[in-house]
């Protein structure tokens, strides 16, 4: 006998819907969005992530209350937008989630913090400080988290070399990215 | 932390100043917290970790998809199958590849087991951090057992790097069938004597009955998923809320607690062992016959005997390897339901031989944050079985 699958897909958010919804609250700083393998994907301006995320979490009919992942990315191609924060977002009771994106300049890498809305923000954008330099502007307690506290880079950034670069034994032309 | 005013009625004059761990042989694994005393009473915590961090996410950026899975073997170690097919479901979300029933199939029998075994040590060594050995040497002989099956299936035994993209590098052989259903036939009786050792052991149940409790809405908002979280109540599992695998195929249950605490953590544990028998069993009953891997030639890498006589396969093993295949833009957020909870692979490609930005949503990570606040207020004994009953592992914290 197969599974029924205890979540039902009909109640699930529609993503046009949430879209809406949102474009009329936040309007013009919602850049754009797509909808990459059906999760839909919100590119704001960043002064308004914590306002998104609060009214995300509160609305009645979006209730997205589970952060679900936090991380940065840094893209030098992209020049005065370099490094981002991903947000994804989880509405567990209709199954439903959403991702979120912003992007800043390199020269100014802060971001508002969300831990006053969720907690387990707190770890993550500590991790996303000591990997890519962002500043999490309001975090109580924002220091390096994996790395050692004494390092001054911020390893996941695309300039960081994985190895050292003064070895001669390695030659990266074939098999390197 | 020596700001930590004592309570009027506390017979110490001040607070004492305890580093638990890094390497302490209770908290299995390299972590420190420290630990602010008033006698024997927690009052304040701290913690460090990133003891063995190993950039994964930056070496995933230098590495082809196919190099991937032995990173993702060192997140949690106790279940490195489920990380491995995590992984592999994820590039294959992003491919668009659809695997074949069989695969499906050897794949959900393989997770399950690897389920148990990461569930049946967190669970036997909570017995030992209690002061019951017996327990811990009754199931570790059934992990080595499960670890005969994974050398048969792969040929390693902890990071196993099993599986490729789009399916198995070879099919399952009779051997591992036999052995898988001879553990079948043997762990529900060693299960059994177990759970009697210990479901309603007053000594037991005393030492983790209340201890390590967290609500329902706290776990929530940090960002608990997987038994912990179904400890407090909530029946959320990837498993069931977005089938991967084909999970959908086969009838189980989702085993809550109500309390939350160390006694209902282990108490899911031991009952989603009893659901991963059963899933175990359909699969096996079911098991179609058909291809081991999908078909997808620019992906999967063909049989060494067609490469050296065959001109096809030969240019296709030299594109992989070299990594001339075109890999599609995109990102993809993937997620599978980890012994420990959700383990998601958050991929960006940019059409490149590598990953343009790996991240990995690791369960340990996100709750392991929460444990200086669940364990304010009591004893230090306590704040080890909690260490023990949450399932922290190193490896997965650390990434």
């Amino acid at each position: 006998m197969p599974h029924t699958i205890l979540s039902d897909k009909m109640n699930r958010l529609n993503n046009t819907e949430i879209l809406e919804k949102l474009k009329s609250k936040f309007g013009t700083e919602i850049l754009f969005s797509e909808e990459p393998f059906g999760l839909l994907t919100i590119y704001i301006e960043k002064q308004i992530i914590k306002d998104m995320l609060q009214y995300l979490y509160q609305e009645t009919h979006l209730g997205f209350q589970f952060l679900t992942d936090l991380c940065g990315i840094h893209d030098p191609s992209q020049v005065n937008a370099e490094l981002g924060v991903v947000y994804h977002l989880q509405n567990m009771r209709t199954n439903t989630r959403i991702r979120i994106k912003s992007f800043t300049a390199l020269s100014n890498p802060k971001f508002p913090t969300v831990t006053d809305i969720f907690k387990t923000a707190n770890w993550m954008e500590r991790e996303t400080y000591d990997f890519f330099g962002i500043i999490f502007e309001g975090h109580p307690n924002l220091k390096r988290i994996l790395n050692m506290d004494d390092m001054v880079d911020f390893p996941l950034r695309k300039e960081f070399p994985l190895e050292d670069q003064t070895r001669l034994d390695k030659d990266d032309k074939m098999f390197g990215r | 932390m020596s700001h930590i005013k004592l309570d009027k009625d506390s017979i110490e004059r001040e607070t004492t100043t305890l580093n638990l761990g890094p390497t302490h042989p209770a908290t299995h694994g390299v972590f420190q917290n420290i630990l602010e005393l008033d006698g024997e009473r927690i009052v304040g915590a701290d913690t460090t970790i990133g003891y063995i961090h190993r950039a994964f996410e930056k070496i995933a950026e230098h590495r082809a998809y196919y190099q991937i899975t032995p990173l993702t073997d060192r997140l949690n170690y106790c279940s490195s199958p489920i990380n491995n097919m995590g992984w592999h479901t994820t590039v294959e979300k992003l491919f668009g590849i659809q695997t074949p029933k069989r695969v499906d199939y050897l794949r959900v029998i393989i997770m399950e087991l690897a389920r148990i075994s990461d569930h049946l040590i967190c669970n036997s060594i909570l017995g030992v951090d209690t002061g019951a050995y017996s327990g811990f040497l009754y199931l570790m002989q059934e992990r080595e057992n499960i670890y005969e099956i994974y050398e048969e299936i792969c040929g390693a035994r902890l990071t196993t790097n099993m599986g490729r993209v789009g399916g198995f590098e070879r099919d399952i052989n009779p051997i591992a069938i036999r052995k898988i259903r001879e553990f079948l036939k043997r762990y529900p009786k060693t299960l059994s004597e177990f759970e009697k050792l210990f479901n309603r052991n007053r000594i037991f149940m005393d030492r983790t009955i209340d201890v390590g409790k967290i609500s329902a809405e706290s776990a929530l908002n940090y960002g608990f998923t997987g038994p912990n979280l179904r400890a407090c109540g909530v029946d959320y599992d990837v498993r069931v809320m977005e089938p991967y695998s084909s999970y959908q195929d086969f009838d189980f249950s989702i085993p809550v607690g109500s309390n939350g605490d160390a006694y209902d953590r282990f108490m899911v544990r031991n009952r989603e062992m009893w659901e991963s028998l059963k899933i175990i069993g359909q699969a096996l009953e079911n098991l179609p016959e058909g291809s081991y891997q999908a078909d997808v030639p620019e992906f999967v890498l063909p049989p060494k005997e067609e490469v050296y006589n065959d001109m096809e396969a030969l240019i296709y093993h030299f594109k992989i390897i070299m990594g001339e295949v075109d890999v599609p833009k995109g990102e993809v957020y993937h997620s599978v339901e980890g012994a420990n909870g959700e383990l998601g692979f958050y991929l960006v490609s940019d059409g490149g031989r590598t990953p343009f930005r790996l991240h990995f949503r690791r369960p340990c990570f996100i709750y392991y944050q929460a444990y200086p606040e669940i364990i304010k207020g009591s004893l230090i004994s306590d704040a080890i079985v909690t260490l023990s009953g949450l399932n922290v592992i190193a490896g997965e914290l650390d990434a």
